[in-house]
């Protein structure tokens, strides 16, 4: 069933090429891609893109990616570009943000976000803070990516959520895609942006199916970072959520739906 | 050129810590003074390494001048810093770098500004020897908008081409200067990055990790370390296990050179830029030298150490009464000569100090800019929920 969708105008500006239907579309040659192959798909577009773009992180490359997200990356594009580093969050995320001082554009994978806080300090004060600190003069365009909160049965030290401790920081972006097309064109909005950006997957979200029109397989599909979206129209009641989460939430809305309460549910991206 | 082998001098120069002997070559021409000089220099330790830096530098006059310059302008620019902070119109943090001006000023003239650095908190002097102003250096101390960031970054947060600054948190800026150089790699530019740290940040775990994959990948990096002896009030017998920290990147070959005499920094410099340059990897340069002035300005500097200690320095290893006592008696310069560069220097300084006093702070607005960059204005919510800043990129 295609969800009616449209995006919800915050008061910004649009900044980059914006989708906007008013009319739900049966989309013509629809494709079924989960956000593992969403993102995959995204990477593999941008670094054959822009020359400057390269990934690193723990198993990224001859591993295929600890959760598959990079698989053939590393095949296709050789030891340069998609790089295997050593278990040494704090030294990895520190070169990836150097890297991004002197010009290229770094993709640092974590193999999950729990691991982030062992490079916290150069994700918050040399990435985050940098452009401020020097008025302008040094931007920092790295994206931070990997799976964030809840998984199966991990225990505690592998299951948080960094969300609200990341999106208090100014000077980073952070996006918490649900579906396939949000990942796919917020990663690629993500890795064109100047500034760092902190892009929160979920793993079990990676092998989640979704439909993909011709337009999101665009090799140029990207969405504008901040723009929140409803996912389901609804008169009676706003549901908000972000990444996993928002399954639920339409799932709680498909079972109200029957006593007669129409939710919105709402996309905080 | 007519060279004549002339013995004019030795000079001794005994102290707890060195032993150098300066053996003086001259050669002679038809111009008032000296154009070039060759000097020994004193040997540098070595670790994992059959050869080092050689034993003599040549000095030319002009190169001499600017040497002096330099080190005499970071010099002054602390003690004027000193001054302002005392009149509290320097406030927050500030790290002032005097008796270390060898360190900065040999290590770029052993680069150029093509190449990339990146240094800790203690950053005035690179700040400058990268290409800043006086001016602006200054400016950025008292938080005014002709700053080098415009009054947002203030002492540990300046930036040049080139030049990473400036970063508070001890031992990050290592990683950085890894990356800086992994880009280099990347890029193919042939370049490479000088990446500072002291011996306190030298304990530090991510530097280590930095040591493993700058090794593994062959990053064209110098590791620096400027040993003065002191992290805050803690000495280096304190607070390390080995206090040879040439020899700490382990796998990575290292050097230990006197960082108070610009010559033997700038010799070791280039030994080291040729040795990331031929591929060969990340190499470490120990630096020893000494800062007069306590780890901050909230630091008088006696506690943990001794007012005669201090002197000793002063009066036995000042890099620029070094320079100034080689250029004087090989004839390289005239004592009036390099007085009319003192005056100059203190010209410069006043001039700044005055700019930096007298231009206005950043307006409003500023507070809330450049959060993100390429980004269309947006609002941002003030001190107060209705109170709104716009935020520029």
């Amino acid at each position: 069933m295609a969800s009616i969708r449209c995006f919800l105008r915050s008061g910004k500006s649009a900044v980059s090429v914006v989708l906007r239907r008013e009319f739900s579309k049966t989309s013509p040659a629809a494709v079924q891609v989960n956000v593992r192959d969403a993102l995959n798909q995204a990477m593999d577009e941008e670094l054959e893109r822009d020359e400057r773009v390269f990934l690193l992180g723990e198993e990224v490359a001859q591993y295929d990616g600890a959760y598959k997200v990079s698989r053939g990356l590393w095949k296709k594009y050789g030891d340069k570009r998609i790089i295997d580093t050593p278990i040494t969050e704090m030294g990895f995320a520190g070169i990836a943000v150097g890297a991004a001082f002197a010009g290229l554009r770094p993709i640092c994978e974590f193999m999950t976000w729990n691991f982030s806080m062992q490079a916290i300090d150069q994700v918050i004060n040399s990435a985050a803070k940098t452009y401020y600190m020097s008025a302008g003069a040094q931007p920092v365009p790295i994206v931070f990516r990997g799976p964030n909160g809840s998984s199966a049965g991990v225990a505690a030290q592998h299951s948080q959520c960094f969300a609200a401790w990341y999106g208090h920081c100014p000077g980073l972006k952070v996006i918490s895609p649900w579906s396939a097309e949000d990942a796919r064109g917020l990663l690629k909005a993500a890795i064109r942006d100047n500034n760092p950006v902190v892009f929160l997957e979920n793993e079990l979200m990676y092998g989640v199916p979704f439909d993909l029109s011709e337009e999101v397989m665009h090799k140029d599909f990207v969405l504008p970072i901040g723009k929140a979206k409803v996912e389901r129209q609804g008169t009676h009641i706003t549901l908000v959520s972000h990444s996993r989460c928002v399954g639920f939430c339409l799932d709680a809305a498909a079972v109200l739906a029957k006593e007669g309460v129409e939710c919105e549910v709402s996309v905080v991206l | 050129m007519q060279k004549m082998l002339t013995i004019i001098s030795n000079v001794l120069r005994g102290s707890a810590r060195r032993n150098a002997t300066s053996l003086v070559v001259a050669s002679r021409s038809y111009a008032d003074f000296t154009p070039e000089a060759t000097f020994d220099i004193k040997k540098v330790d070595l670790h994992r390494l059959e050869e080092g830096p050689p034993l003599t530098a040549t000095l030319t006059r002009e190169e001499g001048l600017k040497y002096y310059r330099t080190m005499q302008t970071i010099r002054r620019m602390e003690l004027k810093a000193d001054q302002l902070y005392k009149q509290k119109i320097i406030r927050g943090f500030c790290h002032l770098y005097d008796g270390q001006e060898a360190c900065a000023v040999g290590i770029e003239g052993g680069i150029t500004l093509s190449d990339h650095l990146i240094t800790a908190y203690r950053a005035h002097g690179y700040t400058l020897t990268r290409g800043g102003t006086v001016r602006e250096i200054m400016a950025e101390l008292t938080g005014r908008r002709g700053g080098i960031a415009k009054g947002k970054g203030g002492s540990m947060h300046m930036y040049t081409k080139n030049f990473y600054g400036g970063n508070g948190i001890v031992g990050a800026q290592v990683p950085l200067g890894a990356g800086v150089a992994l880009a280099c790699k990347y890029l193919g530019n042939d370049q490479l990055c000088v990446s500072l740290y002291g011996d306190g940040a030298a304990n530090q775990g991510q530097i280590f990790e930095t040591y493993n994959m700058s090794s593994l990948w062959k990053l064209p990096i110098i590791f620096i370390c400027e040993n003065n002896q002191y992290a805050m009030g803690t000495s280096v017998e304190r607070s390390a296990a080995s206090t040879e920290y040439y020899k700490r990147g382990d796998y990575i070959p290292g050097i230990r050179v006197d960082g108070m005499d610009v010559l033997c920094v700038r010799e070791a410099t280039k030994f080291a830029a040729d040795h990331c340059r031929s591929g060969k990897g990340p190499i470490l340069m120990e630096l020893q030298t000494y800062r007069y002035h306590g780890h901050s300005m909230s630091d008088p500097g006696v506690s943990y150490r001794t007012r005669e200690e201090i002197q000793e320095v002063r009066s036995k290893s000042d890099p620029i009464s070094m320079l100034k006592d080689r250029m004087l008696s090989n004839n390289m310069a005239s004592i009036e000569e390099l007085k009319e560069i003192d005056i100059a220097v203190r010209k410069e300084i006043e001039d700044a100090a005055q700019f930096a006093t007298t231009d206005p702070e950043p307006p409003l607005d500023d507070l809330c800019s450049h959060i993100f960059a390429n980004d269309q204005p947006f609002e941002v919510r003030g001190a107060t929920p209705w109170t709104k800043l716009t935020s520029t990129s």
